[in-house]
């Protein structure tokens, strides 16, 4: 018999499940959620911690109201996305990762959104928005900004 | 209802048939991702209300992409009676035109694209009242051939019915009732699929090495994690195929005597893990999943996981490691996860599109696969034809086409008459090819002796206006942030050939920069832990094997040929042009442009990030970049 007895491993994919869940309810990962799941699923709450912060998804700050997502893929960055960033991060006042001072927007690249085929694109909260140029830029911030009243 | 035998299968094909080809007027608008992101849900709504106020009696619905991106949103109209008509670039006010015509009974000519022909009932004579070409007769399509997206755009993706109607679970009720695993596994085998992930290894040779392992349980994992920028092909088939994942999964799943099986899918597509997960609930339903499917005796289930933004888990052994942990690192292979795999169990682990693909090769059988495409490269590819190209869209071809039969054929050459420069395929791991080279037969090995790799099927086409050596600068930031950490060469190795190339875009590379870059590459590609690293320093190989020239440019006459690195050009306005309609004053972020109404304007050098935003703006093309 082992000295130290140890816990089964969760289920496949139940500690990134559990993140995602915790994620999608506060928008970020607070710390006693993550000490309330660490007891739940039986893990070191090093490997939480080590795998929020391994992958992109997660935050521990908390975020605006709305997520702008930029996409940097190869086709959105051959076909200017970048200068979409540079309008937002000029337009917000903040910079990828950031969230603006009244909450609304936390600014975000990503990698590829995989609708390269309408490049540059952007994705504000679950919405995409394809062939997209600069000067389209502040309708979109607009029309999320007029959900909030 | 619950699914025992073939004779179940009808009953769900006969609805399917009854949705798929009703005898009332049905429209399908195409509401993949891509469809979504150019207004598809507005023109979909658009539909809906005015067919409601004019009581025009409709089938409305929302099925994925039929792979011609270019003119999305697509709206498919069926009215029994008459062709079968496409239109593109469907916008809501055109959708409520649509509808009072079509109330009218009649089909209008604007916006039509082609006319779908049906597998059933192919209505007679097949001539198009208006002239138009059938679907399969565009340059687009002429030379694809559809078998992994064979119903993508085509069926709802939500509706199994459909799926089966279209063929769907006849292989698997035929593999579980009439095939032993090692007969499912001989017919992969002799179809030559290779896996579509990448790296091409035999799909039948992997599976064989993983029921002949001992070790129980064993897995099947789906690898949904397309990770490589400007790769879209895996979301498209999970979204709008849905099932065809997981019908050949679950083959795999027999063939190796797997009871369990993951799907894992990226975080960054929502849709496809909401379909996907939809599509594996309905199945369970039906008993297509669970306890001895088709009352063979064979039990199995799938269990969904969804990434969290890391690249780094498309590689098999790091995507493994994610769904035993949470944390997604590579480990030293072999053992190959066909032996030793999830938590060190025998595992299979397929792409997507391969196993979109074993459904129809055991329907079809191997021979009628290996027939397709040349010898050694049987079967049909994906392609993203994405970037600078004026047809961009998903593309399945037999192998052995050329780059130019894609680009120039298929893809219509470049985005706004431009030339050409090269073509990128394979993502980060793969390499830039130029456009001289573009007789080549698209195989995994020639691509792999050109210098770049097949992958899992991005291929970005880039122009004169494209710097080579801001391309490879570009994938070397991708990697550095991506690099996992765990191995050294790929840690320190990237982050360092992304200093060198960063120094040359600045204009402060020196010629020996050029003989560093290139050492510092091909000790990472040497001495790497796993495919990100081994690949990662393909992008800058390849670029100085072919586009040395670019680099000499940047780094002895400090010059970029391109015109896109920053130090090295500056924006100026040209004042017998400029009209001084002060839109380049609007939008440019850094605020350098100054000027009157109606005068010319003029950019002030300090200021000036060099964006260009304005010389995309300029309606009457009075910036100059100076290079």
């Amino acid at each position: 018999m082992p000295l130290i007895a140890q816990p089964p491993p969760p289920a496949g994919g139940a500690l990134l499940a559990k993140l995602h869940a915790i994620n999608a309810e506060h928008g970020y990962l607070p710390e006693e959620e993550l000490r309330h799941a660490a007891d739940e699923l039986n893990v070191p709450l090093s490997q939480l911690y080590s795998a929020a912060t391994f992958y992109a998804a997660f935050s521990f700050k908390p975020r605006g109201r709305h997520t702008i997502h930029v996409c940097l893929g190869t086709a959105c960055y051959i076909r200017g996305g970048e200068k979409l960033l540079e309008k937002l991060e000029t337009t917000l006042g903040v910079k990828p990762g950031e969230t603006t001072d009244d909450r609304a927007f936390t600014l975000e690249t990503v990698h590829c959104l995989g609708s390269c085929s309408m490049s540059p694109v952007i994705r504000v909260n679950g919405d995409t928005y394809g062939r997209l140029k600069a000067d389209r830029l502040p309708r979109i911030l607009k029309k999320y900004r007029g959900q909030e009243t | 209802m619950k699914v025992h035998s073939r004779s179940d299968l009808e009953t769900l094909r006969a609805d399917g048939l009854s949705t798929l080809y009703p005898s009332r007027l049905k429209i399908s608008v195409g509401m993949a991702t891509c469809g979504l992101a150019t207004g598809a849900a507005a023109v979909y709504d658009a539909l809906r209300d005015e067919a409601a106020a004019r009581g025009l009696d409709l089938m409305l619905i929302a099925t994925g992409c039929l792979g011609y991106c270019q003119q999305e949103p697509l709206v498919d109209v069926r009215m029994p009676g008459r062709d079968r008509v496409l239109y593109a670039r469907m916008t809501a006010d055109r959708a409520r035109e649509l509808i009072a015509d079509l109330a009218r009974g009649e089909l209008p000519a604007e916006g039509a694209l082609a006319v779908i022909p049906e597998e059933k009932e192919p209505p007679a004579g097949l001539e198009p009242a208006g002239g138009l070409p059938l679907l399969n007769e565009l340059p687009f399509y002429a030379r694809q051939r559809k078998i992994i997206l064979r119903n993508c755009g085509l069926i709802d993706p939500t509706r199994v019915e459909e799926y089966v109607a279209r063929g769907g679970y006849q292989a698997l009720a035929h593999v579980l009732l009439d095939l032993t695993p090692q007969e499912t596994i001989d017919e992969v085998l002799g179809s030559g699929l290779r896996g579509r992930g990448g790296a091409g290894f035999p799909t039948g040779r992997k599976w064989q090495i993983c029921h002949d392992a001992p070790g129980q349980p064993k897995y099947v994992i789906c690898n949904g994690d397309e990770g490589d920028p400007g790769a879209y092909m895996d979301r498209t088939v999970l979204e709008s195929d849905p099932y065809s994942v997981i019908e050949g999964l679950t083959i795999a799943g027999y063939a190796i005597g797997a009871r369990q099986g993951y799907i894992y899918v990226r975080d960054e597509y929502p849709l496809a893990v909401e379909r996907v997960t939809q599509a594996v609930a309905r199945a369970e339903e039906l008993g297509l999943l669970g306890d001895s499917i088709f009352d063979s005796g064979f039990d199995f289930s799938i269990t969904i996981v969804r990434g969290a933004g890391a690249f780094v888990c498309g590689e098999e052994t790091a995507l493994i490691s994610s769904i035993e942990g949470g944390l997604g690192e590579p480990r030293p292979r072999p053992p190959f996860p066909a032996t030793s795999g999830l938590w060190g169990k025998p595992t299979v682990i397929n792409n997507v599109k391969t196993l979109a693909t074993v459904p129809v090769i055991i329907s079809e059988g191997a021979d009628w696969y290996a027939a397709i495409g040349t010898e050694n490269n049987a079967g049909t590819v994906v392609f993203s034809l994405v970037g600078k190209v004026a047809n961009t869209g998903l593309v399945e071809v037999p192998l052995g086409l050329t780059l130019r039969d894609m680009i120039e054929g298929i893809g219509g050459g470049g985005l706004n008459g431009k030339a050409v420069k090269a073509v990128q395929t394979g993502g980060p791991s793969g390499g830039c090819l130029p456009a001289r080279l573009f007789d080549l037969p698209i195989s995994y090995e020639t691509l792999t002796q050109a210098g770049s790799i097949m992958g899992s099927g991005g291929m970005v086409v880039m122009d004169e206006d494209t710097c080579m050596v801001d391309v490879a600068r570009y994938f070397l930031g991708f990697t550095m942030a991506e690099s996992c950490g765990k191995c050294t060469p790929c840690r320190e190795g990237t982050r360092y050939m992304h200093e060198i190339l960063t120094r040359i875009v600045e204009g402060k590379g020196t010629p020996e920069d050029l003989d560093l870059l290139e050492e510092v590459a091909r000790w990472v590609k040497t001495a790497s832990l796993c495919g990100l690293g081994q690949t990662a320093p393909n992008p800058v190989l390849s670029t100085l094997r072919y586009f040395r020239d670019e680099y000499e440019a940047h780094v002895v006459e400090k010059r970029c040929p391109a015109g896109v690195c920053r130090a090295l050009i500056r924006l100026v306005i040209q004042p017998d042009l400029c009209t001084g309609c002060g839109l380049c004053k609007r939008e440019c972020p850094a605020g350098a442009i100054s000027g009157e109404k109606k005068k010319p304007h003029v950019i002030d050098p300090e200021l000036c990030t060099r964006c260009r935003m304005c010389y995309d703006v300029c309606p009457v093309g009075a910036i100059e970049i100076v290079k």
